[in-house]
């Protein structure tokens, strides 16, 4: 009873935030357009996007357009990558999640993930996408998009008209706000990994509610759109290095930290109760990822193409780096160490995706993976923390490495622009400090008004009874 | 289910109180799981006719093992095994355990034992026979 009342003071509480964002956003929003003179940024960067722009001004803003200017081939494509991004969360990080935790908390673990989707999907429709793809400061975007206002499709008697992101001039906006929507959902599921088994199901809802407004989108804005203060200044980010995986890491870490370690960690046995779950999984995440990397490309082009290759690099190089690291280390190869590897050169290989070649992609896979090895194993352990479930020894430190390594070995060839270390140390420490401040900051104030934990006893009951009132036999 | 039992004996309590000579053994063997096949030809060549297994977990001389899942190090303390239950006269009692010990034999440690005890009764559910008879 008192618990959903207090949900209920929690999702006011939310709903009222974005008045106070909203406050200077749309004056933000109409002074930026107006001292807007032309598409310097769009072209100076290299964000997801960037069809062929035909057009001899590129817009800076969504526009109608009239349906010829639609590719049908880059718009097949989106609409595939659309559907691969939303399987990488369900089922994918579901079951890489759900096989890791005891048997207790499986089906907690699962519904982590699938009710980010369900929640992350309206916040995207009501505000999310407005701040992240709109232009607006340099801090966050406008509010011309609230509630998916002005996104249309209109049958017309002689031509059908229909507006287009100015990140993606061939594919419809419609598909363009459902594959950023994607995005969206994952990276806030990612972060469930760090407080596996032990968060309020309450707490999880509006944390990741508000976390998904207030970092995300932020985040999403100063990286990917032409008007965001870190892709003017040339930070390259091709599919989400930073904006998902850094972000998610840092969010992890300070989750775990903020909610402590399981009851019994590190003493008792936490052994994984299904590692042929987290298999599925893992796989589920790879083939996914494809329309991750290669649909960033916004187009179906050579760049998707090239970034595919560099996916599929990354990955085998870093599965077979952990794999070797654990090997040497431990003495057996585990299914979860070439998991956990492969996973972790997805995350490397994210920002650099669009921008290098091959040969550079297995450099950055193998340094990922055993840099992460060393990350979720050696490192964890020396620290202390109880990242459960590695969401920042994988995510948050494979997006780190890949993050510095796409400016190390950012191809003019491929992009069209040299990478700088130091550029994308100004993304990764803009992530780190703001992301870190703002989920800390959500999660005491979540802790001092309806807690962040399960009791004592229902941690040790379980979620899945505990929570749910369901268990597996 | 203590009356159930109650039941059963009460019908035949007179022709079991002469017959009361512990001519009965049951043998329980805890062995390694991927004998059990071994095990259960050996015996069914030795006449037995029928056998209870169950999965079991536990330890001996052998300890148990480690298992590494992201460099966390976890002892498993008690490793699986398979229990077999045998109900014999005595005249075959000899011959299964023979059969058990060569057939779950492989020389390393985490063999398994075989533990024979004394069976006071048995009860065939479906007929009512006792004993011997049941066997």
């Amino acid at each position: 009873m008192s618990t959903s009342s207090r949900l209920g003071c929690a999702l006011m509480m939310l709903l009222a935030m974005p008045v106070v964002w909203a406050d200077d956003a749309p004056a933000s929003a109409a002074a930026s357009a107006a001292t807007t003179e032309a598409p310097t940024a769009a072209a100076s960067t290299d964000a997801p996007a960037a069809g062929p722009a035909t057009a001899s001004t590129a817009p800076t803003e969504p526009v109608l357009v009239g349906a010829d200017k639609i590719s049908a081939g880059d718009t097949a494509w989106m609409l595939t990558s659309t559907a691969l991004v939303l399987m990488m969360t369900i089922p994918g990080l579901a079951l890489f999640y759900a096989g890791m935790v005891r048997k207790k908390n499986i089906l907690a673990t699962l519904m982590q993930s699938f009710a980010c989707t369900c929640v992350v999907t309206l916040l995207w429709w009501v505000i999310g996408y407005s701040w992240a793809f709109t232009p607006g400061n340099g801090f966050i975007g406008g509010s011309t998009r609230w509630l998916m206002d002005g996104m249309v499709f209109i049958h017309g008697d002689t031509e059908n008209k229909l507006t287009v992101s100015h990140l993606a001039l061939t594919i419809p906006e419609t598909v363009y706000a459902m594959f950023q929507m994607t995005f969206a959902i994952i990276t806030p599921a990612l972060i469930t990994g760090a407080f596996a088994d032990r968060m309020k199901f309450s707490a999880l809802l509006i944390f990741l509610s508000v976390w998904s407004l207030v970092v995300y989108a932020p985040i999403a804005h100063m990286v990917w759109e032409p008007t965001g203060w870190l892709n003017l200044k040339g930070v390259l980010d091709y599919a989400g290095g930073t904006v998902v995986h850094i972000n998610a890491g840092i969010a992890a870490l300070v989750s775990c930290l903020v909610l402590g370690k399981r009851v019994g960690y590190p003493k008792e046995a936490m052994p994984p109760h299904n590692l042929s779950l987290t298999f599925i999984g893992a796989s589920l995440l790879w083939v996914g990822w494809f329309g991750f990397n290669a649909g960033s490309a916004g187009a179906a082009d050579g760049r998707a193409g090239m970034a595919m290759l560099a996916t599929q690099m990354a990955t085998a190089a870093a599965a077979l780096g952990w794999m070797f690291a654990e090997w040497i280390g431990k003495g057996k190869p585990s299914v979860l160490g070439i998991a956990s590897g492969a996973v972790a050169g997805l995350v490397a290989i994210t920002p650099a995706s669009g921008f290098v070649g091959p040969t550079a992609s297995v450099i950055i896979g193998l340094i990922a993976g055993v840099v992460c090895y060393v990350a979720a194993t050696s490192m964890k352990h020396a620290l202390g923390y109880d990242d459960s479930l590695d969401a920042f020894g994988v995510h948050g430190v494979g997006g780190i490495v890949g993050a510095l390594l796409t400016g190390v070995f950012a191809s003019k060839e491929i992009s069209g622009s040299g990478g700088s270390v130091l550029t994308q140390l100004w993304g990764v420490g803009t992530t780190v400090v703001y992301g870190g401040i703002v989920s800390y900051v959500i999660l005491i104030i979540l802790d001092k008004t309806i807690g962040l934990r399960v009791t004592e006893e229902q941690e040790r009951e379980g979620l899945d009874i505990s929570l749910h009132g369901e268990s597996l036999e | 289910m203590a009356c159930r039992v109650l039941g059963i004996s009460d019908r035949g309590r007179e022709a079991t109180a002469v017959q009361v000579t512990q001519s009965m053994k049951l043998i329980t063997a805890i062995i390694k799981p991927f004998k059990l096949d071994d095990v259960r030809k050996a015996i069914s060549d030795v006449g037995v006719q029928g056998v209870t297994v169950t999965e079991v977990r536990g330890f001996g001389r052998q300890r148990g093992h480690t298992e590494i899942y992201r460099g966390a190090e976890y002892i498993v303390e008690f490793i699986p095994k398979t229990k077999i239950e045998v109900a014999v006269t005595d005249a075959l009692v000899d011959a299964v355990i023979d059969a058990i010990a060569k057939s779950a034999q492989t020389g390393k440690v985490g063999d398994g034992k075989i533990f024979v005890s004394e069976l006071a009764h048995v009860i065939r559910i479906r007929t009512g026979e006792r004993d011997e008879g049941a066997i």
